[in-house]
């Protein structure tokens, strides 16, 4: 048996979780004062995942940077390969919101997609 | 140069009045940003969890704020970028510059002041120390890492838990920067919990409450901060001090609406918002200049300024076409017990829409309590809430239907007393 202490972001009460594990299952979720805590909580311990935004360098760009996204969540654990996959990326303007600046990034099979228009200089 | 309606930002603010405007019949309009693009301070807030309310899904603030400037142009609306407003008339002359212009005088029928608010710098906090390079807002920082492609610094701590302070700590952190501690001088942060958990906790960065920064080290550039606990007085308690070779400071404490072109003009401003007072129809003291948006009061959801926005261009439009109503009966509405203000804070029942949205925030925490609304001495209404910070707007709605029922009110009062 596990026990996980989180806090629950659903609302500003802020609930201090506790979730118990047996064998990678949850079988309980204890504190929170509804039913989006127990839902938050049972997602965070077995599957958490983050929508991860950074900017990258633009090429010829009216700005030196265009924001980004990855289009849906990626692994929680994968944050940091992201940024890494992200730090080198350089793109031509002009760069469209949904224009793909990174196809399928470290094998998440989810793109990184611009989140803003920079026209070229 | 005459336009009807001068809108006084490029910001969300700004924009959603504009449209607004348009859209109820003012044709001639014009938003002069002082920036290089629209959008405000949007386009540095990369991250996202903008528009729910909106636009029913999580954006990034580049797209929420792209969405406003496609309607903007999409109506044909007019607006100077780089352009910088220096003065306001009680008569609505707007006086500006830029580069290609030069200065230039703008005479307009109605003004929305729509200029954002703007961060508290080192000076406003009072910290000891030298002055050397490395202490940054945190806005300065986002702008620099998003926009610019500066990384400010290396190793850095962060006075603060405002959320630009912790969005600003995942931030630099995903760009390879060490952030060794947040520090809240209140016992409470006043940034989302979601913020404190994704932005600090996913990242192991430690949270002191009760903190604050009572030394700076470093003559030319930061090279150390020491943060003390604080007692109740706010005061540093001896013995307590942490120390952190760095070299970056961030601060992310609080917003101030920018409202020096409002004095010029002879707007009345709250002390407590340092917003101008406003009635139902965003309209200012001065007749024909309305404010909207974080020059307002701060807002913490960007689409709770779209909606404000919207109502100020709404009824600026009307006031254009049918000038102001004289001597229209004025309602007080008091902000006590926890309430610290109301925006509005009058109200005019003849004149008012169907319905208007009085938002306000409380002053410290406020556990299972109920927002209580009265006219004069009789409780109208009560609504419970679990939790109430200071962080979190919170709101009340009057109907025009119910102060109909009414005719003799004078005041109105919104406190938080105990369920």
């Amino acid at each position: 048996m596990e026990t996980r202490h989180l806090t629950c972001i659903g609302c500003p009460m802020g609930c201090q979780l506790t979730v118990t594990l047996e064998n990678g299952e949850v079988t309980d979720v204890t504190g929170n004062t509804c039913k989006r805590g127990d839902i938050y909580a049972r997602k965070e311990v077995t599957n958490p995942t983050r929508i991860v935004t950074s900017s990258v360098r633009v090429k010829n760009g009216k700005i030196a940077m265009v924001s980004c996204k990855t289009r849906e969540d990626i692994p929680k654990g994968m944050i940091f390969d992201v940024a890494k996959a992200l730090e080198n990326v350089c793109v031509d303007a002009p760069v469209a919101i949904g224009d793909v600046v990174l196809a399928n990034v470290c094998g998440t099979g989810v793109d990184v997609i611009a989140t803003k228009n920079v026209t070229a200089k | 140069m005459n336009y009807d309606l001068v809108i006084v930002g490029g910001g969300p603010a700004g924009l959603a009045a504009a449209v607004a405007a348009k859209d109820n019949g003012i044709d001639s309009i014009l938003i002069i940003e002082r920036d290089n693009e629209l959008g405000g301070i949007l386009n540095q807030c990369i991250h996202n969890g903008f528009g729910l309310h909106t636009f029913k899904e999580e954006l990034t603030g580049p797209e929420y704020a792209s969405r406003f400037i496609a309607q903007v142009e999409e109506r044909k609306i007019e607006y100077k970028l780089n352009t910088m407003v220096m003065d306001i008339s009680e008569n609505k002359v707007v006086t500006a510059m830029n580069k290609t212009d030069g200065m230039f005088t703008v005479e307009a029928k109605a003004v929305i002041l729509a200029m954002g608010c703007r961060e508290r710098s080192r000076g406003a906090l009072n910290i000891p120390g030298y002055r050397p390079a490395g202490i940054f807002s945190a806005g300065t920082a986002q702008r620099l890492v998003n926009i610019e492609g500066y990384m400010p610094g290396r190793r850095v701590v962060i006075l603060g838990s405002g959320d630009i302070g912790l969005i600003m700590a995942r931030r630099m952190t995903l760009e390879g920067a060490q952030v060794l501690a947040v520090a809240e001088l209140m016992p409470y942060s006043g940034g989302l919990k979601r913020n404190i958990v994704q932005c600090l906790d996913d990242f192991n960065i430690p949270l002191y409450l009760s903190h604050t920064v009572i030394d700076i080290q470093g003559k030319e550039r930061v090279e150390g901060i020491t943060i003390a606990e604080v007692g109740p007085d706010r005061k540093p308690i001896p013995g307590t001090e942490i120390h952190y070779d760095c070299d970056t400071l961030l601060l992310s404490c609080g917003l101030l609406p920018e409202n020096e072109l409002s004095k010029t003009a002879g707007v009345d401003l709250s002390p407590i918002t340092s917003g101008p007072i406003v009635n139902d129809s965003l309209e200012t003291n001065i007749e024909g200049i309305f404010a909207c948006g974080n020059v307002l009061h701060v807002h913490d959801l960007v689409d709770f300024v779209s909606q404000e926005a919207t109502n100020a261009g709404k009824n600026a439009a009307k006031y254009i076409k049918e000038g102001k109503t004289v001597g229209a009966k004025e309602v007080k509405i008091n902000a006590v017990d926890g309430v610290r203000y109301t925006v509005p804070c009058t109200i005019r029942p003849e004149e008012m829409d169907e319905n208007v949205t009085v938002r306000f925030r409380v002053g410290q925490v406020f556990k299972n309590c109920t927002i209580a609304t009265y006219f004069g001495d009789e409780l109208i209404n009560k609504r419970k809430k679990q939790v109430m910070a200071p962080g979190e707007m919170e709101q009340v709605v009057l109907l025009k239907s119910k102060l109909a029922e009414y005719p003799d009110l004078t005041d109105i009062t919104i406190k938080i007393e105990e369920a």
